[in-house]
C-alpha cells in the first residue's frame, strides 16, 4: 500500500539527512506504529507518505514514495487527498471551517462527492467518534480533546484508505484515548483500512499495533518488525514491557491481559512483601504553601470550577486529573494567578495571586503552560538565560546554573525553537525556577515528550518536593502520575471528585491505574522501579 | 398574520441571507425617520429578536459591542456639532469662543450652541447608531461562515481567504491571550510601550505558523484539486456574477440613500439577482466540489423576509404620504408623536422571533468522552464509511 523505496530527504539548509536509505513496505489494513525519540524523524517519516514532504516543506527526496500506485512525484499532496488523510499534531490549526459539521463536510466537498453520500457520511463519522452532541458547535468552543476527535472524523469521512497520525492521544484523557484508538483499531479490523501512526505513550498503542517501525534518528537504518520482536530490544518501551523484561516472560507480553496472564507466580511473590510498598509521605497540614478557598470560576454559562477548597503544602506533588475540560488548567491559572475567580479565594503564603505585581509574582508561583515554548522569545539559549537573570535580578548565571540542573548539555548558541520537545521544556523549567517559587504548577508536562526526558521531569521534580517545594502537575499521563505524584486530585465537571493519595486513587480507578497497576492488581504496585527494588533486595 | 411554528428539528437555523435581509430592511427603514421614538422601536426590536433567536457561537455576542459603537458614533456626532456644527437659533445653552473663518459657510468653529442643535445631532447620530445595531443583529444571528458558503461556486476562491481571514481574528486574539499570560508568567509588563513590543514578535510569529498549518492542511484536504471547467466558461461565469454583484450593491445603495438612484434601487437589485443567477448557472454546474447541506430557502426565510418588507413598505408609505411625525421637529421644541403606520409596521418586524426556526441546541457541553455502542453495531457504521 505504501512504498518507500531507498528515501533519503534533507531539509534545506540541514548539514546531514533527516532519513537515508529509507526502505519500507506497508502492507494494506496493518496498524503500524511508528516510534522513536522526538526529533529522530518520525514527522518527517509520516509527512512523506502524503508528499507534504517535500511538496509543502521544501528539501530534497532522492529515492521514491508510491501509494497504492502514484507517487508522491508527480502527486502532490492534494492529488492523494482521496487516498490518505493527515491528522497533525495540533488540530485546531488544521481547522478551515467553524464548526464541526462544516469541517467534517470540507475533504468532501473538494473531492466532489454527492451531496446525499456526503450527508451520510457525515453522520457514520458523527457516530463512529461520539461526535453527535457536538455537531453544532462552533470548532473554537471545543475543548482540546473534542478537536482531536473532530480532526480525525474530518479526514476519515473522506474515507481514505490510509490514515496517517501524528500524536492522536497526545491532548486527550486516558478514556478518550482509548476511544480514539478503539475506533482506528475498529477502522483497521472491519474496513482494511491501512493507519500510521506515531506515538510517544506507547503504553497506550502497543497493544493495538501489528508492527513497529523504530526510527532511531541521525539517519540511522529503520528496525520495522512486528511489535514484540521490536519492543525487546527498543530503547523505548512502555512499562509493561520493561515488567515483562525483569520478570522474564516470553513471549512478551503486549497488552494487560497477556501480562496478568504470566503474572501469577510474580503476584504470589510479590504477596509477602506488601508490607513493602513504599509509604505516603505524610504531609504537614501547617505547612500550607497555598490554599483555594469556595473557588468558582464561570466562563459565560460555563461553570470551570465549582466552590472548589483545597490546600496545598510543602513537599507534595500533586496530580490533578480528569478528562479534557474537567477545569484542570483552569485550577492552575487561578494558582498563578492569571486570572481572577468569579467568587471565592486563591492565596498563596498569604497573598492573593492576582494582587501581586507580575515581578514578585514570580518569586511566589510559577507556571510551566502546556505549550512550553511560548515562555521562550530569546534569540539563544544564553540569551534567554541572561535575560531571564536581568529581568527578575538574579545574580547573573543563576538561570544558566539551573539550566544544567535540570538538563546538561543544551549548546548555549541554539534557538530555543530549534531545540527538541523536552530540551525546550528544560529551558522553561529552568527559568521558572530560577527565582525559586515555592509553589511550581506545570500544565501537562509530558505532552511531546520521550521516554528519557520523561525519565529526567520526574526526578527533576522529586529533588524540588524534598526540597519543600510544593509541585502541582495538571497531567492526563497516568504512568507520570505513578512515577512522581504524592497525592492524587481527580476533578470532574469543575469539582473534585476524589482527593487522596496516589496511590490509593489511581489503583482504585480503572481509568486512572497505570499499567502495572493493572497487572498486579489488587496489589498497590505502581511504577516498574518499585517492583525491581522490592525483587532485588530479595535477591 | 398567522404564525407557523418553526419546524423542530432538520434545520440548521435560518438562511443567513434570509437574517440580512431582514436586517437591512430595517436599516432601510430607519434611514428615513429622525423620530426618536421610532429609532428606539427599530432599535429594540432587533435587539430582543437576536436576544430571542442567537446561539451560543461567539459572533452572537457581537451585538453588545455594534450598541457601543452606536453610542460612540451618537458622542461624536454631538462633539462635532458643539464644536464645529451649523449654528441653529434657539434656546442658547453656553457659548464657546467663536473663531472667525473666511468662509463660514455652514461651518464655523465655537459660538453660541443651543439646545435645538444639539438635540438635531443627537437624533443625526442615533440614527446612524440604529442602522450599525440592524447590521449588529445580522451579524450577531448568522453565521459570518454560512453566509460566505452561500457565494456562488465561481466566488468559491475569494469566500476561501475570507473565511481564513475571518477564523484568523479569534486565533490571534487568544495568541495574544497567550502570549500575555507568557509574559505575566516570566514577571514582565504586559501593558504599554514595552509591553507592546515585546508582545507583537510572539503574536506575528504564532499568526505565520497558523497561516502555514492551515494551508499544509487545506493542500493535504485536498483544496485546489484540478478544475475539469474550461478557462473561457470560467471567466464568463465569473465576469456575470462580478457584475451582478455590482448591481446588487448598487441597488442597496439606492433603497438605503432615498432618492440617489431611479426606482429607489429596486431595477438595480433585480438586475443583479438576473446576472449573478445567470453567472452561476453558467459555470456552477462545471465545476467538481459539492455542497454539504446547502442553506435551503423555505416559508420561515419568505416569512422573515416579508416582515423586513413590511416595516420598509410602512415607512416609505408614511414618507410619502407625508404622515407627521415621521422627523423630528425642534421648531418649536415639543416631545415626538407615535404615527400609527410606521409603529404597526416596526411590530410586524418582530415576526423572526415567532417565526425563524431554532438552530438545534448548541448548549456548551462539558469535554466529555461520549461513549460508543456495542462492537457490532459500530462495526456496521465503519463499513458505511467505505460505502
Amino acid at each position: 500500500m505504501i512504498r518507500f523505496s531507498d528515501v533519503t530527504f534533507t531539509y534545506v539548509g540541514a548539514a546531514a539527512p533527516t532519513l537515508a536509505h529509507v526502505d519500507l513496505l506497508i502492507e494494506e489494513g496493518e496498524l503500524c506504529l511508528v516510534v522513536g525519540e522526538t526529533g529522530s524523524g518520525k514527522t518527517t517519516l509520516l509527512r512523506a507518505i502524503n508528499g507534504l514532504v517535500p511538496h509543502f516543506t521544501g528539501g530534497r527526496l532522492s529515492g521514491e514514495v508510491t501509494v497504492d500506485g502514484r507517487s508522491t512525484r508527480d502527486h502532490p499532496p492534494r492529488e492523494l487527498a482521496d487516498l490518505v488523510g493527515v491528522v497533525g499534531q495540533n488540530p485546531a490549526a488544521t481547522f478551515v471551517t467553524d464548526s464541526v459539521e462544516d469541517e467534517l463536510a470540507y475533504t468532501m466537498e473538494n473531492l466532489g462527492i454527492a451531496p446525499n453520500a456526503m450527508r451520510r457520511r457525515v453522520e457514520d463519522t458523527l457516530d463512529l467518534l461520539g461526535l453527535h452532541d457536538l455537531r453544532n458547535r462552533t470548532l473554537s468552543t471545543l475543548s482540546g480533546g473534542q478537536q482531536q476527535r473532530v480532526a480525525i472524523g474530518a479526514v476519515l469521512c473522506a474515507s481514505p484508505r490510509i490514515l496517517v497520525l501524528d500524536e492522536p492521544t497526545s491532548a486527550l484523557d486516558p478514556a478518550a484515548a482509548e476511544e480514539v484508538l478503539s475506533s482506528l483499531t475498529r477502522l483497521v479490523h472491519d474496513v482494511g483500512m491501512t493507519v500510521v501512526l506515531a506515538e510517544h505513550r506507547l503504553e497506550r498503542v502497543i497493544p493495538f499495533a501489528d508492527r513497529v517501525v523504530l526510527v532511531p534518528g541521525l539517519g540511522r537504518p529503520l528496525e520495522v518488525g512486528p511489535t514484540a520482536e521490536i519492543m525487546a530490544t527498543s530503547p523505548v518501551a512502555p512499562p509493561i514491557v520493561e515488567l515483562a523484561k525483569l520478570a522474564g516472560w516470553t513471549p512478551l507480553p503486549l497488552s494487560v491481559r497477556d501480562a496478568r496472564r504470566e503474572a501469577g507466580p510474580l503476584r504470589l511473590r510479590l504477596h509477602d512483601k506488601m508490607a513493602r510498598v513504599p509509604d505516603a509521605v505524610p504531609h504537614d497540614s501547617r505547612s500550607a504553601v497555598a490554599k483555594v478557598d469556595r473557588l468558582s470560576v464561570n466562563y459565560g454559562s460555563l461553570v470551570a470550577l465549582d466552590s472548589v477548597d483545597l490546600e496545598f503544602s510543602k513537599g507534595e506533588v500533586i496530580a490533578v486529573m480528569g478528562r479534557n475540560g474537567s477545569g484542570k488548567s483552569t485550577l492552575l491559572a487561578q494558582l498563578a494567578g492569571l486570572r481572577s475567580p468569579s467568587n471565592g479565594t486563591v492565596s498563596i503564603l498569604g497573598q492573593r495571586p492576582t494582587d501581586v505585581p507580575a515581578r514578585k509574582l514570580i518569586k511566589l508561583v510559577g507556571l510551566v503552560p502546556q505549550d512550553a515554548g511560548v515562555l521562550l522569545y530569546g534569540e539563544t539559549v544564553a540569551d534567554e538565560c541572561s535575560t531571564a537573570d536581568r529581568e527578575t535580578g538574579l545574580t547573573p548565571g543563576t538561570t544558566s546554573a539551573m539550566l544544567d540542573r535540570v538538563l546538561a548539555g543544551i549548546s548555549r548558541h541554539s534557538h530555543p525553537r530549534d531545540l527538541s520537545e523536552g530540551q525546550r521544556l528544560a529551558l522553561a523549567l529552568a527559568i521558572i525556577l530560577a527565582p525559586a517559587p515555592p509553589l511550581i504548577l506545570l500544565d501537562e508536562p509530558t505532552r511531546g515528550l520521550d521516554y528519557p526526558s520523561k525519565a529526567r521531569l520526574v526526578s527533576v521534580l522529586q529533588n524540588l518536593a524534598s526540597a519543600g517545594d510544593c509541585v502541582v502537575v495538571a497531567t492526563h499521563d497516568v504512568e507520570l502520575v505513578a512515577q512522581v505524584a504524592t497525592r492524587a486530585l481527580v476533578l470532574a465537571e469543575g469539582e473534585v471528585v476524589s482527593d487522596g493519595v496516589a496511590r490509593d486513587v489511581v489503583c482504585h480507578s480503572p481509568v486512572f491505574a497505570p499499567q502495572v497497576a493493572k497487572v498486579l492488581a489488587p496489589a498497590p504496585w505502581l511504577t516498574v522501579d518499585e517492583i525491581r527494588d522490592v525483587l532485588e533486595v530479595d535477591g | 398574520m398567522k404564525v407557523r411554528r418553526p419546524p423542530a428539528s432538520g434545520r440548521r437555523g435560518l438562511h443567513p441571507a434570509a437574517w440580512w435581509l431582514w436586517a437591512a430592511c430595517l436599516a432601510g427603514s430607519a434611514i428615513r425617520t429622525t423620530n426618536p421614538l421610532l429609532l428606539g422601536l427599530i432599535a429594540a426590536v432587533a435587539a430582543f429578536v437576536v436576544s430571542v433567536k442567537r446561539t451560543d457561537a461567539p459572533w452572537s455576542r457581537s451585538l453588545v459591542f455594534f450598541f457601543r459603537l452606536g453610542l460612540i458614533v451618537i458622542f461624536i456626532r454631538v462633539a462635532v456639532q458643539i464644536i464645529f456644527g451649523n449654528r441653529l437659533s434657539g434656546h442658547v445653552l453656553f457659548t464657546f469662543p467663536h473663531v472667525p473663518l473666511p468662509t463660514s459657510e455652514g461651518v464655523s468653529i465655537g459660538g453660541p450652541v443651543t439646545l435645538e442643535s444639539i438635540i438635531q445631532a443627537a437624533v443625526d447620530g442615533l440614527r446612524l447608531a440604529v442602522v450599525l445595531v440592524c447590521f449588529g443583529a445580522a451579524n450577531s444571528l448568522a453565521s459570518p461562515y454560512r453566509l460566505l458558503r452561500c457565494l456562488p461556486s465561481v466566488l468559491y476562491e475569494a469566500g476561501v481567504a475570507v473565511t481564513v481571514s475571518l477564523s484568523f481574528a479569534p486565533e490571534v486574539v487568544m495568541a495574544i491571550a497567550n502570549v500575555r499570560d507568557a509574559r505575566r508568567l516570566r514577571g514582565r509588563p504586559t501593558r504599554g510601550i514595552a509591553g507592546l513590543r515585546g508582545m507583537a514578535v510572539p503574536v506575528l510569529e504564532c499568526a505565520l505558523d497558523r497561516s502555514l498549518q492551515l494551508a499544509s492542511s487545506m493542500d493535504a484536504r485536498g483544496y485546489g484539486r484540478r478544475q475539469v471547467v474550461a478557462k473561457r466558461i470560467r471567466r464568463w461565469g465569473a465576469g456575470a456574477t462580478a457584475i451582478g454583484l455590482l448591481l446588487v450593491c448598487a441597488g442597496v445603495y439606492g433603497i438605503l440613500d432615498v432618492g440617489s438612484l431611479p426606482g429607489g434601487g429596486i431595477p438595480f437589485l433585480a438586475l443583479g439577482a438576473l446576472s449573478i443567477g445567470g453567472g452561476m448557472a453558467v459555470s456552477g454546474r462545471r465545476t467538481n466540489r459539492s455542497r454539504y447541506r446547502p442553506d435551503v430557502w423555505r416559508v420561515p426565510e419568505w416569512l422573515v423576509v416579508g416582515s423586513g418588507g413590511v416595516v420598509l413598505a410602512s415607512f416609505i408609505l408614511a414618507s410619502s404620504l407625508h404622515t407627521a411625525g415621521m422627523q423630528l421637529q425642534v421648531y418649536p421644541l415639543q416631545f415626538p408623536s407615535l404615527p400609527l403606520l410606521p409603529t404597526v409596521g416596526i411590530l410586524v418586524g418582530l415576526a423572526p422571533a415567532l417565526v425563524a426556526p431554532v438552530p438545534r441546541s448548541e448548549s456548551i457541553t462539558r469535554g466529555t468522552p461520549s461513549h460508543l455502542g456495542p462492537p457490532a453495531a459500530d462495526a456496521d457504521r465503519a463499513g458505511g464509511l467505505l460505502a
